[in-house]
Protein backbone atom coordinates (compact mmCIF):
# COMPACT_ATOMS: atom_id res chain seq x y z
CA UNK A 1 0.00 0.00 0.00
CA UNK A 2 1.35 3.51 -0.26
CA UNK A 3 1.34 5.37 3.00
CA UNK A 4 3.42 8.46 4.34
CA UNK A 5 5.94 8.38 6.45
CA UNK A 6 7.62 11.41 8.73
CA UNK A 7 11.40 11.85 9.67
CA UNK A 8 11.49 13.79 12.98
CA UNK A 9 14.86 15.50 12.60
CA UNK A 10 14.81 16.50 16.20
CA UNK A 11 17.86 17.52 18.73
CA UNK A 12 17.53 16.04 21.52
CA UNK A 13 19.10 16.92 25.34
CA UNK A 14 21.39 14.82 26.40
CA UNK A 15 20.55 12.46 29.26
CA UNK A 16 16.85 14.21 30.12
CA UNK A 17 14.74 11.73 28.96
CA UNK A 18 11.25 13.87 30.17
CA UNK A 19 12.17 16.54 28.04
CA UNK A 20 13.35 14.38 25.14
CA UNK A 21 9.74 12.66 25.51
CA UNK A 22 7.78 16.13 25.49
CA UNK A 23 9.89 16.97 22.74
CA UNK A 24 8.56 13.28 20.53
CA UNK A 25 4.93 13.86 22.14
CA UNK A 26 4.84 17.35 20.34
CA UNK A 27 6.25 15.66 17.28
CA UNK A 28 3.96 12.90 16.84
CA UNK A 29 0.91 14.79 17.51
CA UNK A 30 1.89 16.83 14.71
CA UNK A 31 2.32 14.05 12.40
CA UNK A 32 -0.77 12.63 13.42
CA UNK A 33 -2.90 15.80 12.59
CA UNK A 34 -0.75 15.66 9.20
CA UNK A 35 -2.26 12.31 8.28
CA UNK A 36 1.21 10.61 8.55
CA UNK A 37 1.06 6.96 8.26
CA UNK A 38 4.54 6.19 10.53
CA UNK A 39 6.65 8.76 12.05
CA UNK A 40 10.41 7.69 12.42
CA UNK A 41 12.61 9.04 15.21
CA UNK A 42 16.58 9.26 15.04
CA UNK A 43 18.82 6.27 17.20
CA UNK A 44 18.95 7.27 20.79
CA UNK A 45 15.88 9.95 20.54
CA UNK A 46 14.41 9.49 23.38
CA UNK A 47 18.33 10.18 25.22
CA UNK A 48 20.99 11.68 23.12
CA UNK A 49 23.83 10.23 22.00
CA UNK A 50 27.32 10.84 24.06
CA UNK A 51 26.33 9.03 27.13
CA UNK A 52 28.98 7.05 28.39
CA UNK A 53 28.27 6.14 32.37
CA UNK A 54 25.04 8.33 31.96
CA UNK A 55 23.95 5.04 29.94
CA UNK A 56 22.35 2.71 33.32
CA UNK A 57 20.77 5.87 34.27
CA UNK A 58 18.24 6.98 31.09
CA UNK A 59 17.76 3.03 30.23
CA UNK A 60 14.09 2.41 29.82
CA UNK A 61 12.03 -1.31 30.55
CA UNK A 62 10.02 -2.07 27.75
CA UNK A 63 7.19 -1.88 30.32
CA UNK A 64 8.54 1.23 31.70
CA UNK A 65 5.65 4.51 31.53
CA UNK A 66 7.37 6.35 28.63
CA UNK A 67 7.61 2.94 26.52
CA UNK A 68 3.60 2.44 27.56
CA UNK A 69 2.64 5.93 26.57
CA UNK A 70 4.67 5.60 23.17
CA UNK A 71 2.57 2.26 22.67
CA UNK A 72 -0.76 4.46 24.02
CA UNK A 73 0.20 6.79 21.04
CA UNK A 74 0.90 4.16 18.33
CA UNK A 75 -3.27 3.92 17.93
CA UNK A 76 -3.02 6.73 15.94
CA UNK A 77 0.15 6.26 13.82
CA UNK A 78 2.96 4.07 13.77
CA UNK A 79 6.01 5.37 15.83
CA UNK A 80 9.91 4.07 15.17
CA UNK A 81 11.74 5.24 17.68
CA UNK A 82 15.35 4.92 19.08
CA UNK A 83 16.32 4.69 22.91
CA UNK A 84 18.81 2.75 25.45
CA UNK A 85 16.80 -0.32 26.22
CA UNK A 86 17.51 -2.21 29.63
CA UNK A 87 16.78 -6.54 29.32
CA UNK A 88 15.20 -8.26 32.28
CA UNK A 89 18.88 -9.41 32.60
CA UNK A 90 20.35 -6.02 32.96
CA UNK A 91 21.82 -5.64 30.05
CA UNK A 92 21.60 -1.99 28.16
CA UNK A 93 21.46 -2.50 24.55
CA UNK A 94 21.28 0.77 21.96
CA UNK A 95 17.79 -0.33 20.67
CA UNK A 96 15.00 0.73 18.71
CA UNK A 97 11.10 -0.36 18.29
CA UNK A 98 8.40 -0.44 15.45
CA UNK A 99 5.20 0.73 17.72
CA UNK A 100 1.04 0.15 15.96
CA UNK A 101 -1.54 -0.62 17.23
CA UNK A 102 -0.91 0.16 20.60
CA UNK A 103 1.85 -2.68 20.61
CA UNK A 104 5.32 -3.31 20.17
CA UNK A 105 5.18 -5.29 16.48
CA UNK A 106 9.48 -5.26 16.40
CA UNK A 107 12.52 -4.68 18.80
CA UNK A 108 16.01 -4.03 17.51
CA UNK A 109 19.30 -3.90 19.41
CA UNK A 110 22.06 -2.74 17.12
CA UNK A 111 24.68 -5.26 16.40
CA UNK A 112 27.21 -3.42 15.16
CA UNK A 113 28.14 -0.90 18.03
CA UNK A 114 31.37 1.37 16.67
CA UNK A 115 34.50 1.54 19.32
CA UNK A 116 37.05 3.52 17.22
CA UNK A 117 37.85 7.49 16.24
CA UNK A 118 35.25 9.30 18.51
CA UNK A 119 33.38 5.90 19.32
CA UNK A 120 32.99 4.35 22.27
CA UNK A 121 29.70 2.63 22.39
CA UNK A 122 30.73 -1.06 23.19
CA UNK A 123 32.21 0.24 26.55
CA UNK A 124 28.87 1.00 27.54
CA UNK A 125 26.69 -1.14 25.69
CA UNK A 126 25.69 -4.65 24.86
CA UNK A 127 25.74 -5.63 21.78
CA UNK A 128 22.48 -6.96 19.74
CA UNK A 129 22.93 -10.33 17.64
CA UNK A 130 20.31 -10.96 15.01
CA UNK A 131 18.59 -9.03 11.88
CA UNK A 132 15.28 -9.81 11.39
CA UNK A 133 12.40 -8.19 8.65
CA UNK A 134 9.11 -7.62 10.32
CA UNK A 135 5.25 -7.56 8.87
CA UNK A 136 3.91 -4.36 9.74
CA UNK A 137 0.48 -2.93 7.98
CA UNK A 138 2.60 -0.75 6.09
CA UNK A 139 4.29 -4.00 4.97
CA UNK A 140 7.40 -5.96 5.58
CA UNK A 141 10.47 -3.99 7.20
CA UNK A 142 13.30 -4.16 8.51
CA UNK A 143 15.49 -2.12 11.13
CA UNK A 144 18.93 -0.77 11.25
CA UNK A 145 20.78 1.45 13.65
CA UNK A 146 23.47 3.63 12.42
CA UNK A 147 26.55 1.44 12.19
CA UNK A 148 24.20 -1.25 11.36
CA UNK A 149 24.13 -0.09 8.01
CA UNK A 150 27.77 0.09 7.13
CA UNK A 151 27.63 -3.63 7.02
CA UNK A 152 26.43 -5.17 3.82
CA UNK A 153 25.58 -8.34 5.66
CA UNK A 154 22.94 -6.79 7.29
CA UNK A 155 21.07 -5.03 4.59
CA UNK A 156 21.38 -7.68 2.85
CA UNK A 157 20.19 -10.33 5.47
CA UNK A 158 17.03 -7.93 5.62
CA UNK A 159 16.20 -7.73 2.19
CA UNK A 160 16.74 -11.74 1.54
CA UNK A 161 13.95 -12.02 4.48
CA UNK A 162 11.80 -9.80 2.83
CA UNK A 163 11.88 -6.79 3.84
CA UNK A 164 11.10 -3.92 1.44
CA UNK A 165 11.59 -1.04 3.03
CA UNK A 166 14.58 -0.14 5.52
CA UNK A 167 14.57 2.08 8.22
CA UNK A 168 17.65 3.29 9.43
CA UNK A 169 18.27 5.19 12.60
CA UNK A 170 20.77 7.55 12.98
CA UNK A 171 23.21 9.61 15.09
CA UNK A 172 25.45 10.44 12.39
CA UNK A 173 28.59 12.96 13.93
CA UNK A 174 29.88 15.10 10.95
CA UNK A 175 33.90 15.29 10.13
CA UNK A 176 35.04 16.52 6.59
CA UNK A 177 34.90 19.84 5.31
CA UNK A 178 37.38 20.03 2.44
CA UNK A 179 34.78 19.23 -0.14
CA UNK A 180 31.30 20.51 -2.02
CA UNK A 181 29.93 18.98 1.01
CA UNK A 182 30.13 17.10 4.19
CA UNK A 183 32.32 14.51 3.88
CA UNK A 184 29.66 12.42 6.21
CA UNK A 185 26.90 13.27 4.54
CA UNK A 186 28.31 12.20 1.09
CA UNK A 187 29.52 8.44 2.11
CA UNK A 188 25.98 8.04 3.95
CA UNK A 189 24.41 9.01 0.65
CA UNK A 190 26.43 6.99 -1.15
CA UNK A 191 25.84 4.31 1.20
CA UNK A 192 21.95 4.39 0.80
CA UNK A 193 21.50 5.45 -2.73
CA UNK A 194 23.91 1.81 -3.12
CA UNK A 195 21.75 -0.30 -0.43
CA UNK A 196 18.33 0.99 -1.88
CA UNK A 197 19.50 -0.04 -5.70
CA UNK A 198 21.35 -3.16 -4.47
CA UNK A 199 18.61 -4.79 -2.73
CA UNK A 200 15.83 -2.88 -4.77
CA UNK A 201 14.22 -1.60 -1.16
CA UNK A 202 13.62 2.02 -0.36
CA UNK A 203 15.30 3.33 2.71
CA UNK A 204 13.83 5.82 5.16
CA UNK A 205 16.79 7.42 6.77
CA UNK A 206 16.34 9.27 9.69
CA UNK A 207 19.81 11.30 11.67
CA UNK A 208 19.47 13.89 14.30
CA UNK A 209 20.57 17.45 14.50
CA UNK A 210 21.98 19.35 17.78
CA UNK A 211 26.12 19.14 18.92
CA UNK A 212 27.46 17.48 21.97
CA UNK A 213 30.25 18.42 23.29
CA UNK A 214 31.74 20.16 20.29
CA UNK A 215 30.77 17.50 17.75
CA UNK A 216 28.04 18.06 15.28
CA UNK A 217 25.07 15.69 14.18
CA UNK A 218 24.16 16.23 10.47
CA UNK A 219 21.04 15.81 9.80
CA UNK A 220 19.87 14.87 5.99
CA UNK A 221 17.40 12.76 6.67
CA UNK A 222 15.98 11.19 3.69
CA UNK A 223 13.75 9.15 1.89
CA UNK A 224 15.63 6.94 -1.28
CA UNK A 225 13.75 5.17 -3.57
CA UNK A 226 14.43 1.36 -4.90
CA UNK A 227 15.54 3.13 -7.78
CA UNK A 228 18.38 4.80 -5.41
CA UNK A 229 17.06 8.12 -5.91
CA UNK A 230 16.78 10.80 -3.35
CA UNK A 231 13.34 11.82 -3.48
CA UNK A 232 13.19 14.22 -0.29
CA UNK A 233 16.25 15.04 2.08
CA UNK A 234 16.09 16.98 5.08
CA UNK A 235 18.17 20.40 6.09
CA UNK A 236 21.98 19.60 7.15
CA UNK A 237 22.76 20.76 10.65
CA UNK A 238 19.17 21.83 11.53
CA UNK A 239 16.04 20.65 12.79
CA UNK A 240 13.63 19.64 10.04
CA UNK A 241 10.35 17.55 9.24
CA UNK A 242 10.65 15.67 6.31
CA UNK A 243 7.34 14.05 4.74
CA UNK A 244 8.17 11.11 2.27
CA UNK A 245 5.37 9.73 0.57
CA UNK A 246 6.21 5.74 -0.81
CA UNK A 247 4.24 4.72 -3.35
CA UNK A 248 3.57 0.91 -4.15
CA UNK A 249 3.60 0.78 -7.83
CA UNK A 250 7.31 2.24 -7.88
CA UNK A 251 7.99 -0.67 -5.96
CA UNK A 252 6.61 -2.67 -7.89
CA UNK A 253 7.75 -1.50 -11.24
CA UNK A 254 11.59 -1.47 -9.86
CA UNK A 255 11.49 -4.84 -8.96
CA UNK A 256 10.18 -5.79 -12.59
CA UNK A 257 12.62 -3.37 -14.46
CA UNK A 258 15.52 -4.65 -11.72
CA UNK A 259 14.99 -8.19 -10.59
CA UNK A 260 18.19 -7.91 -9.25
CA UNK A 261 17.02 -9.04 -5.50
CA UNK A 262 14.86 -12.44 -7.09
CA UNK A 263 18.06 -13.62 -8.96
CA UNK A 264 20.46 -13.49 -5.87
CA UNK A 265 21.40 -17.14 -5.47
CA UNK A 266 20.80 -17.38 -1.46
CA UNK A 267 22.20 -21.30 -1.92
CA UNK A 268 25.40 -20.33 -3.80
CA UNK A 269 25.78 -17.57 -0.70
CA UNK A 270 24.94 -19.89 1.81
CA UNK A 271 27.51 -22.88 0.48
CA UNK A 272 30.38 -19.78 -0.08
CA UNK A 273 29.90 -18.53 3.59
CA UNK A 274 30.13 -21.90 5.28
CA UNK A 275 32.85 -22.64 3.73
CA UNK A 276 34.55 -19.84 4.44
CA UNK A 277 33.48 -20.17 7.48
CA UNK A 278 35.03 -23.57 8.08
CA UNK A 279 38.30 -22.96 6.76
CA UNK A 280 38.36 -19.73 8.87
CA UNK A 281 37.98 -22.27 11.96
CA UNK A 282 41.02 -24.63 11.19
CA UNK B 1 47.45 19.72 0.06
CA UNK B 2 43.84 19.35 -0.65
CA UNK B 3 43.56 18.34 3.06
CA UNK B 4 43.80 22.08 4.04
CA UNK B 5 41.34 23.49 1.79
CA UNK B 6 38.38 23.99 3.54
CA UNK B 7 34.89 24.61 2.77
CA UNK B 8 34.25 27.78 4.26
CA UNK B 9 30.48 28.24 4.08
CA UNK B 10 30.18 24.83 5.25
CA UNK B 11 32.53 25.49 8.07
CA UNK B 12 31.29 28.64 8.85
CA UNK B 13 27.95 27.32 9.31
CA UNK B 14 29.10 24.60 11.76
CA UNK B 15 31.54 26.55 14.23
CA UNK B 16 28.40 29.40 13.90
CA UNK B 17 25.69 26.92 15.10
CA UNK B 18 28.40 25.39 17.71
CA UNK B 19 28.94 28.38 19.17
CA UNK B 20 24.88 29.46 19.00
CA UNK B 21 24.34 25.61 20.60
CA UNK B 22 27.18 25.48 23.15
CA UNK B 23 26.09 29.04 25.00
CA UNK B 24 22.60 28.98 24.31
CA UNK B 25 22.22 25.23 25.88
CA UNK B 26 23.86 26.63 29.36
CA UNK B 27 21.29 28.75 29.80
CA UNK B 28 23.64 31.82 28.58
CA UNK B 29 23.14 34.31 26.02
CA UNK B 30 26.64 35.88 25.82
CA UNK B 31 29.75 35.94 24.95
CA UNK B 32 33.56 37.10 25.75
CA UNK B 33 36.41 37.28 24.08
CA UNK B 34 40.05 38.49 24.14
CA UNK B 35 40.94 40.20 21.10
CA UNK B 36 44.48 40.71 20.57
CA UNK B 37 44.31 42.50 16.85
CA UNK B 38 45.35 38.59 15.60
CA UNK B 39 43.70 36.81 12.98
CA UNK B 40 42.92 34.39 15.28
CA UNK B 41 40.76 36.29 17.70
CA UNK B 42 39.64 38.12 15.23
CA UNK B 43 37.93 35.16 13.16
CA UNK B 44 36.58 34.09 16.69
CA UNK B 45 34.98 37.88 17.31
CA UNK B 46 32.97 37.38 13.98
CA UNK B 47 31.74 33.90 14.42
CA UNK B 48 30.58 34.77 18.04
CA UNK B 49 29.08 37.97 16.27
CA UNK B 50 27.18 36.01 13.75
CA UNK B 51 26.04 33.29 16.40
CA UNK B 52 24.93 35.04 19.06
CA UNK B 53 24.44 38.71 17.85
CA UNK B 54 26.94 41.29 18.31
CA UNK B 55 25.44 42.84 20.85
CA UNK B 56 25.77 39.65 22.74
CA UNK B 57 29.69 39.87 22.56
CA UNK B 58 31.88 41.60 24.16
CA UNK B 59 35.70 42.04 22.77
CA UNK B 60 38.73 42.90 25.26
CA UNK B 61 41.48 43.88 24.12
CA UNK B 62 44.61 43.67 27.28
CA UNK B 63 47.83 45.40 26.30
CA UNK B 64 50.94 45.64 28.08
CA UNK B 65 53.35 48.62 27.83
CA UNK B 66 55.58 46.88 25.35
CA UNK B 67 52.31 45.49 22.69
CA UNK B 68 52.65 47.20 19.69
CA UNK B 69 50.58 49.95 19.40
CA UNK B 70 49.02 48.83 16.15
CA UNK B 71 46.96 46.12 17.72
CA UNK B 72 45.37 47.54 19.39
CA UNK B 73 43.88 49.31 17.02
CA UNK B 74 43.59 46.57 14.77
CA UNK B 75 41.85 45.02 17.49
CA UNK B 76 39.34 48.12 17.69
CA UNK B 77 39.03 47.99 13.58
CA UNK B 78 38.24 44.15 14.19
CA UNK B 79 35.72 45.19 16.83
CA UNK B 80 33.71 47.47 14.45
CA UNK B 81 33.95 45.48 11.50
CA UNK B 82 31.57 43.16 12.93
CA UNK B 83 29.91 45.27 15.30
CA UNK B 84 30.63 43.81 19.48
CA UNK B 85 31.05 45.38 22.35
CA UNK B 86 35.07 46.72 22.68
CA UNK B 87 37.02 47.58 25.74
CA UNK B 88 40.41 47.95 26.89
CA UNK B 89 41.62 46.72 29.55
CA UNK B 90 45.80 47.38 30.60
CA UNK B 91 47.37 45.06 32.42
CA UNK B 92 50.59 47.12 32.98
CA UNK B 93 50.22 47.73 36.17
CA UNK B 94 49.49 44.18 37.41
CA UNK B 95 52.28 42.42 35.88
CA UNK B 96 54.98 45.60 36.58
CA UNK B 97 54.01 45.29 40.49
CA UNK B 98 54.58 41.17 40.38
CA UNK B 99 57.61 41.31 38.57
CA UNK B 100 59.08 44.17 40.80
CA UNK B 101 59.33 40.74 42.86
CA UNK B 102 61.22 39.06 40.55
CA UNK B 103 62.80 41.88 38.41
CA UNK B 104 65.80 38.76 36.92
CA UNK B 105 62.21 37.08 35.12
CA UNK B 106 63.05 35.82 31.70
CA UNK B 107 61.17 36.43 28.56
CA UNK B 108 59.37 33.04 29.17
CA UNK B 109 57.74 33.94 32.62
CA UNK B 110 56.90 37.25 31.87
CA UNK B 111 55.00 35.93 28.46
CA UNK B 112 53.55 33.57 30.47
CA UNK B 113 52.43 36.00 33.28
CA UNK B 114 50.65 38.68 30.82
CA UNK B 115 48.67 35.24 29.46
CA UNK B 116 47.53 34.40 32.76
CA UNK B 117 46.41 37.83 33.80
CA UNK B 118 44.73 38.42 30.42
CA UNK B 119 42.84 34.74 31.52
CA UNK B 120 41.74 36.44 34.77
CA UNK B 121 40.06 39.25 33.53
CA UNK B 122 38.40 37.38 30.68
CA UNK B 123 37.18 35.04 33.32
CA UNK B 124 35.82 37.93 35.45
CA UNK B 125 34.52 39.87 33.11
CA UNK B 126 32.97 36.46 32.20
CA UNK B 127 30.87 37.22 35.66
CA UNK B 128 30.03 40.23 35.12
CA UNK B 129 28.47 40.00 31.79
CA UNK B 130 27.16 35.98 32.59
CA UNK B 131 28.93 35.60 29.12
CA UNK B 132 30.92 32.72 28.09
CA UNK B 133 34.68 32.80 27.88
CA UNK B 134 35.16 31.49 23.91
CA UNK B 135 38.81 30.18 23.77
CA UNK B 136 40.90 31.44 20.15
CA UNK B 137 43.69 29.13 19.86
CA UNK B 138 43.90 26.99 17.05
CA UNK B 139 44.50 23.16 16.27
CA UNK B 140 48.42 23.85 14.90
CA UNK B 141 49.10 26.12 18.34
CA UNK B 142 47.67 23.46 20.35
CA UNK B 143 49.34 20.76 18.83
CA UNK B 144 52.62 22.46 19.05
CA UNK B 145 51.80 23.71 22.64
CA UNK B 146 52.61 27.11 21.37
CA UNK B 147 50.47 28.70 24.00
CA UNK B 148 50.65 29.20 27.77
CA UNK B 149 48.42 26.58 29.89
CA UNK B 150 45.91 28.46 32.34
CA UNK B 151 46.52 31.36 30.11
CA UNK B 152 45.47 31.74 26.34
CA UNK B 153 44.35 28.16 26.40
CA UNK B 154 42.00 28.37 29.13
CA UNK B 155 38.40 28.92 27.76
CA UNK B 156 34.55 27.53 28.26
CA UNK B 157 34.35 26.82 24.44
CA UNK B 158 36.83 26.83 21.72
CA UNK B 159 35.14 27.07 18.10
CA UNK B 160 38.86 27.12 16.42
CA UNK B 161 40.62 24.35 17.62
CA UNK B 162 40.58 22.04 15.51
CA UNK B 163 41.23 24.53 12.45
CA UNK B 164 45.24 24.69 11.71
CA UNK B 165 46.20 28.02 10.67
CA UNK B 166 45.92 27.76 7.24
CA UNK B 167 41.77 26.96 7.53
CA UNK B 168 41.81 30.24 10.17
CA UNK B 169 43.26 32.00 7.08
CA UNK B 170 40.78 30.78 4.45
CA UNK B 171 37.55 31.05 6.46
CA UNK B 172 38.85 35.01 7.85
CA UNK B 173 39.31 35.73 3.74
CA UNK B 174 35.20 34.28 3.73
CA UNK B 175 33.77 36.22 6.81
CA UNK B 176 35.33 38.99 5.72
CA UNK B 177 38.00 39.73 8.50
CA UNK B 178 39.88 43.21 7.86
CA UNK B 179 42.55 42.96 5.64
CA UNK B 180 45.33 44.65 7.78
CA UNK B 181 44.90 41.44 10.12
CA UNK B 182 45.17 38.93 7.99
CA UNK B 183 47.95 40.06 5.92
CA UNK B 184 49.84 41.23 8.85
CA UNK B 185 52.41 38.33 9.99
CA UNK B 186 51.39 36.18 13.19
CA UNK B 187 53.15 37.67 16.13
CA UNK B 188 51.96 36.57 20.22
CA UNK B 189 53.21 40.61 20.71
CA UNK B 190 55.41 40.34 23.78
CA UNK B 191 58.25 42.34 22.46
CA UNK B 192 59.42 44.34 19.60
CA UNK B 193 59.15 42.87 16.15
CA UNK B 194 58.31 39.29 17.44
CA UNK B 195 56.91 37.18 15.14
CA UNK B 196 55.70 33.25 15.23
CA UNK B 197 57.12 32.14 12.76
CA UNK B 198 60.52 33.31 13.29
CA UNK B 199 60.77 32.33 17.23
CA UNK B 200 59.17 28.64 16.01
CA UNK B 201 61.70 28.29 12.92
CA UNK B 202 59.51 27.23 10.53
CA UNK B 203 56.36 28.69 8.61
CA UNK B 204 52.19 27.98 9.50
CA UNK B 205 51.85 26.44 6.07
CA UNK B 206 54.93 24.21 6.37
CA UNK B 207 54.02 22.89 9.83
CA UNK B 208 50.59 22.47 8.72
CA UNK B 209 50.99 20.48 5.91
CA UNK B 210 53.51 17.98 8.43
CA UNK B 211 50.80 18.13 11.29
CA UNK B 212 47.96 17.61 8.70
CA UNK B 213 49.39 14.52 6.96
CA UNK B 214 50.65 13.22 10.67
CA UNK B 215 47.93 13.47 12.72
CA UNK B 216 45.08 13.59 10.55
CA UNK B 217 45.93 11.39 7.94
CA UNK B 218 48.63 9.35 10.02
CA UNK B 219 50.89 9.24 7.67
CA UNK B 220 54.20 6.95 8.50
CA UNK B 221 57.49 8.17 9.51
CA UNK B 222 58.54 6.65 5.96
CA UNK B 223 55.78 7.87 4.37
CA UNK B 224 56.31 11.52 5.30
CA UNK B 225 60.26 11.26 4.18
CA UNK B 226 59.18 9.63 0.70
CA UNK B 227 56.57 13.32 0.60
CA UNK B 228 59.58 14.99 1.28
CA UNK B 229 59.24 16.10 4.85
CA UNK B 230 63.43 15.99 6.34
CA UNK B 231 63.87 13.70 9.22
CA UNK B 232 64.83 16.84 11.44
CA UNK B 233 61.62 18.44 10.83
CA UNK B 234 59.63 15.60 11.13
CA UNK B 235 61.58 14.66 14.54
CA UNK B 236 61.33 18.23 15.89
CA UNK B 237 57.61 18.48 15.56
CA UNK B 238 56.74 15.15 16.53
CA UNK B 239 58.58 15.85 20.36
CA UNK B 240 56.69 19.13 20.25
CA UNK B 241 54.16 17.65 19.49
CA UNK B 242 54.62 14.60 22.79
CA UNK B 243 56.14 17.02 25.07
CA UNK B 244 53.27 19.58 24.81
CA UNK B 245 50.59 16.85 25.51
CA UNK B 246 50.22 17.70 28.87
CA UNK B 247 48.71 21.20 28.14
CA UNK B 248 46.18 18.95 26.42
CA UNK B 249 44.83 17.26 29.04
CA UNK B 250 43.21 18.00 32.45
CA UNK B 251 45.94 17.88 35.98
CA UNK B 252 46.74 14.07 36.31
CA UNK B 253 44.74 12.74 39.68
CA UNK B 254 45.97 9.81 41.81
CA UNK B 255 43.41 7.35 41.24
CA UNK B 256 42.99 5.11 44.95
CA UNK B 257 38.58 4.62 44.46
CA UNK B 258 36.72 2.62 41.78
CA UNK B 259 35.40 5.62 39.94
CA UNK B 260 38.04 8.00 39.37
CA UNK B 261 37.13 11.61 37.75
CA UNK B 262 37.96 11.21 33.89
CA UNK B 263 39.36 7.66 34.03
CA UNK B 264 36.48 5.81 35.18
CA UNK B 265 33.74 8.54 36.00
CA UNK B 266 32.73 9.68 32.37
CA UNK B 267 30.53 11.79 31.50
CA UNK B 268 30.27 14.12 28.54
CA UNK B 269 30.52 17.69 29.25
CA UNK B 270 27.04 18.43 28.10
CA UNK B 271 25.59 16.32 30.79
CA UNK B 272 22.06 17.14 30.58
CA UNK B 273 22.08 19.97 28.21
Amino acid sequence: MNFTATLAQIKPKLGCVADNMALIEQHIEEAITAKSDLIIFPELALTGYFLKDLVPEVALRLDSPDIMRLKELSRHISIVIGFVEESESYGFYNSSIYLENSAITHLHRKVYLPTYGLFDEQRYLARGERFRAFDTSLGRMGMLICEDMWHLSASYILAMDGATTLICLSSSPGRGVEEDTLGTAKSWQQLTATTAMFLNCRVLYCNRVGYEDGVNFWGGSEYVTPAGKSAVRGKLLEEDTVTAVLDQGALRRERIFSPLLRDENLFVTMRELDRIELERSR
Amino acid sequence: MSGLTANTELLRKILVGFVRDEVHKVGVAKGVLGLSGGIDSALVAFLAAEALGPDNVHAICMPYKSSNPQSEEHARLVAQACGVHFSVVSITAMVDSYFEMFPDANNMRRGNKMARERMTILFDHSALYGALVLGTSNKTELLLGYGTLFGDMASALNPIGDLYKSHVWQLSEAMGVPREVIEKKPSADLWEGQTDEEELGFSYLKVDELLHSMVDLRLTRKELLAAGFTAEFIDTIYLKMQNSHFKRRLPVIAKVSNRTIDTDFRYSRDWGK
